[in-house]
């Protein structure tokens, strides 16, 4: 096999973005008609305005990509589009069957959430003209993500929901703020590793093969441990520990190549979970949760998970249709839970279709992270694209039984306003790092006293 | 760095292949073991949604689904309220698990028996909505209200059969319930109901005729005198059979006495007729230690102890217990010791003498009709369960019976003009209560067209045989008239 290296004229693609989000669209919409067939035999009343207001949503963000980042990855937008709809979708058919209609309804406080993401997203592509603005912030994230995380438990402010200490509650909204630290911290994990990164990966004694860090150099793996057991402790929450931990961790890996903190960052991992198990029985619930969901001491406790998985049985291969099934019957059907609920009434088909499709967003992210030419993008990239995938992994693996259930929220699909805003802004995000991987390098002159081999213009490489 | 990204791409597609394989397993490998959990309230609300078949009596329903407009869209009523409660049994959301004949038919109120797979492909191909078949019940609803209104307020049951095909003709239970109250689709006033019937002392929900057992008392004296015949321990209804006021038994210091503390005959002897007719425990407590446990226990199981029988309801076995030495099969014999039986198998034994010694299978459930009235199933065959004795063996025990109500304790159970045959019991349970009071017959005696078994908890008198034939039997002849037409 030879590998062929060429000059690619990158192209914008905005065509296919707008075709596949005009997709996204039709899927959304015949999702969201389906259910009112289903449930009341008619088309709903206010399609015209609905789906000419939801193309009118994409189209702007559509038109201002072309403006403002024209070589953006032309996928996310449309994956995004699509899950955020269906979430949508299933909150709108839950407030039916709840018999919460119009603005009672938590799908139109969604819609609201969602045009805010969007202004959200608008404002950040025109406003962050280039991802490498978000270095000088490093030390500032750092702040910004720890305060974020450490929020919900000062008295007054933090509220306890479901066990987990990981909501903060201002007037009437309460809001989920470790979505945002998870933003903040990957800014800033990407900008420290970035600068120490040699160190890190350099310095060491070698030790059964393993490269282990010097002792000076465990300080950053054991702040962010601290954090994560501290999370762990205090916010009683596995998931969004697990999820930070997991996030420095692999960039710690990505921006040192040594499998040595993967295995450090593990060890650690592992005994704080031990401990937790050991002392405190809200995680030893859990456990027995996660391997007997189905006992009748299981039940009594709480049987959520176990109705989850008995709406997604219920569902089988092709799903009951959408407003036809009985996802009602489980306790947090539209957040926590959302995914059961698609899966009874989507079927396997749909539920694997929603795991690919987080996929390619997953995957769209990876790929950016690797077309793109600068450290700190590239670390900034796989980050948040670690972290979706990561997270999808923590909350999806929770409610099909893969890992013990946490309380973290499905990105895009889960009612709650801060994951929605929290997860545009990633997509947004990645969209910017996209647009400077994929842009045509500018035409340098370059000045006579710095020629030579290293000041060639970078060639973008082909795979055949 | 692009190595470690490709790295731990790898990773995360790992991740993501682990949620397709648990999805998989989920909904495809896993979805028919998750609907069939019992407390899976998904599968009880498919089952609500579908047409449930009706339960038939003489034509009309006890049991059938109404149209109703909420979400559950049928509504399970029961016409006759409290008449038929222990025998369809009822069908709750508020309770989950289904009682009596709403639980043991199940199968084909559903529409999911096996025996209607090719109506579900053919509704599957002609897109037809599959709903549960109609049964049709063997019960005589004079039979059944007679023994209801018969029964009153005391607690008990009354089963009558058909001696010759093993129909069940009545089933009654006292207390009874209203199982509409528990089919309500206001979850809350069901689960009230229920909160309220489960915590009843008296348990109306139980089927006192095959869910309870009882000391049979004196009425196993019919099971004693028919093993004593058998092997040869008597030869004839006058056999000379002892009778002393007490009877010694041995290895203990407890005595057996006659219920009035008198010999049952001159010189401490009699015959096997009056002992029966005068229910002389002496009698047979000598009876059963000649016999011996064992020849006791196989007559007993011969009429059906032991068996665990379904009418499609499930029958609590009835049991003589095995080694018994000889103060207790004395015990036994009339009776008494840890004999325990339903009031089902007390009309089997009746059954089975009035049947020339063949004991019938009892069943309630005649013919199934689909829900468009085809007929899917025609009136089961009449099976024999066995031939507990001889027809001779059967013969005698018939008159003797027959004598029971002509000269002795059963004369309350005559009916003008028809032979009747029957046994009284009364079966102490707890010193502190009065004893039960049992009643079992067959009617008329020569053609039998009825076996009743009767039993009115705590409604006879302390050492006395009044108990059984002063309360039992004008039931026992209630109902067996409401079967003659008289």
């Amino acid at each position: 096999m030879t590998t062929t290296v060429e000059s690619v004229a990158p192209r914008p693609r905005r065509g296919l973005e707008l075709l596949l989000l005009l997709l996204a669209i039709a899927i959304v919409l015949l999702a969201w008609v389906s259910v009112d067939l289903n449930r009341s035999g008619t088309v709903p009343a206010n399609i015209v305005p609905v789906a000419g207001g939801l193309v009118l949503l994409a189209v702007v963000v559509h038109v201002v990509l072309r403006w403002r980042a024209a070589y953006a990855d032309p996928v996310l937008l449309p994956i995004t589009t699509c899950l955020n709809g269906l979430g949508l979708v299933m909150i709108h058919r839950l407030d039916l069957a709840a018999g919460r209609l119009g603005a009672d309804g938590n799908a139109y406080r969604q819609i609201i959430w969602t045009a805010v993401a969007v202004a959200l997203a608008i404002a950040v592509v025109v406003v962050l003209r280039d991802h490498r603005l978000l270095r000088r912030f490093t030390y500032w994230s750092l702040l910004i993500g720890f305060v974020l995380l450490v929020l919900p438990l000062l008295p007054g402010l933090g509220r306890t929901v479901n066990g987990s200490r990981i909501w903060i509650g201002i007037g009437g909204m309460s809001f989920q703020p470790g979505e945002f630290a998870k933003i903040a911290l990957a800014v800033f994990f990407a900008g420290y590793l970035v600068e120490a990164r040699d160190v890190l990966s350099l310095a060491g004694k070698k030790v059964l093969g393993f490269t282990f860090p010097r002792g000076r150099d465990l300080g950053p793996i054991l702040v962010a441990w601290v954090l994560a057991v501290l999370v762990l402790v205090f916010e009683n929450d596995l998931g969004t520990a697990l999820l930070f931990f997991g996030l420095f961790v692999a960039m710690l890996y990505v921006a040192t190549e040594r499998v040595s903190w993967i295995a450090i960052g593990l060890a650690l991992f592992a005994a704080a979970v031990a401990f937790a198990l050991s002392t405190f029985s809200h995680f030893q619930t859990r456990v027995t949760l996660w391997l007997d969901p189905f006992s009748a001491s299981s039940l009594e406790r709480s049987d959520q998970l176990a109705k989850g998985l008995w709406g997604m049985g219920a569902g089988g291969l092709t799903g009951t249709g959408l407003g036809a099934g009985r996802p009602y019957l489980t306790p947090f059907a539209d957040s926590d839970f959302i995914f059961p609920s698609l899966g009874e009434e989507l079927g396997l088909f749909g539920a694997v279709a929603i795991i690919v499709l987080y996929l390619l967003f997953v995957e769209r992210g990876i790929r950016t992270a690797l077309g793109v030419r600068d450290g700190f993008g590239k670390l900034l990239a796989i980050g948040l694209s670690f972290s979706v995938a990561f997270q999808v992994f923590i909350v999806i693996g929770g409610v099909t039984r893969v890992i013990p259930l946490t309380g973290l929220t499905t990105p895009f699909l889960s009612l709650g306003g801060s994951s929605l805003l929290a997860n545009w802004v990633i997509m947004t995000i990645l969209l910017r790092i996209s647009d400077q991987a994929r842009r045509p390098m500018p035409d340098v002159v370059l000045p006579p006293s710095r020629g030579g081999a290293a000041a060639e213009a970078t060639q973008v490489v082909k795979l055949p | 760095m692009n190595a470690p990204v490709r790295r731990l791409s790898v990773v995360i597609a790992l991740l993501f292949v682990t949620l397709l394989v648990a999805s998989t397993s989920i909904q495809f490998f896993q979805s028919q073991s998750l609907a069939a959990m019992a407390a899976n309230k998904r599968t009880l609300l498919d089952n609500y949604s579908r047409e449930r078949g009706g339960i038939m009596v003489a034509g009309k329903p006890i049991a059938e689904s109404v149209a109703v407009k909420d979400q559950y869209k049928w509504l399970r009523t029961y016409p006759s309220a409290e008449l038929y409660s222990q025998v369809t049994g009822f069908y709750s959301f508020a309770v989950g698990n289904p009682y009596g004949l709403e639980h043991a038919a199940d199968g084909l109120l559903t529409g999911q028996a096996d025996t209607l797979f090719v109506r579900r492909v053919t509704d599957l191909i002609t897109g037809r909505q599959t709903s549960g078949a109609t049964i049709e019940l063997t019960i005589n609803p004079k039979a059944q209200q007679a023994a209801d209104q018969a029964l009153g307020k005391s607690r008990g049951a009354v089963v009558a059969l058909d001696p010759k095909t093993g129909a069940i003709l009545a089933m009654v239970s006292h207390p009874q319930y209203d199982p509409n109250a528990l089919a309500s689709h206001d979850f809350g006033k069901a689960a009230k109901a229920w909160e309220k019937l489960s915590t009843n002392p008296d348990k109306p929900f139980l089927n006192r005729t095959i869910d309870d057992l009882y000391p049979p008392g004196s009425t196993f004296k019919v099971v004693t005198a028919a093993a004593a015949l058998e092997n040869g321990i008597v030869t004839d209804a006058n056999s000379q059979v002892p009778g002393p006021a007490v009877l010694d038994l041995p290895l203990t210091d407890a005595t057996l006495p006659t219920e009035n503390r008198q010999p049952c005959g001159p010189g401490d002897k009699t015959t096997l007729v009056h002992a029966l007719e005068i229910s002389c425990n002496t009698a047979f407590g000598s009876l059963g230690m000649q016999l011996g446990g064992e020849k006791l226990r196989a007559q007993a199981a011969k009429f059906g102890f032991g068996d665990t029988l379904s009418i499609p309801m499930r029958v609590v076995p009835s049991s003589v217990p095995a080694d018994l030495n000889a103060p207790q099969a004395a015990q036994s014999a009339i009776g008494q010791y840890d004999v325990r039986t339903t009031p089902l198998q007390m009309a089997m034994v009746a059954a089975g003498i009035a049947n020339q010694g063949r004991v019938m299978t009892p069943y309630l459930v005649g013919r199934v009709r689909s829900a468009d009235l085809d007929i899917i199933s025609g009136a089961p065959q009449p099976q024999e369960l066995s031939q507990a004795v001889s027809t001779r063996t059967a013969d005698i025990v018939k008159n003797m019976m027959v004598s029971v109500v002509d000269h002795g304790s059963g004369a309350r159970a005559q009916i003008p003009g028809v032979r009747v045959a029957g046994k009284t019991g009364t079966a102490q349970h707890d010193p502190k209560q009065p004893p039960h009071a049992w009643f079992i017959s067959f009617a008329p005696a020569d053609d039998p067209k009825v076996a009743v078994a009767v039993i009115v908890e705590d409604g006879g008198v302390t050492r006395s045989e009044v108990g059984g034939g002063r309360v039992a039997a004008p039931i026992a002849r209630a109902v067996m008239e409401a079967v003659l037409g008289r």
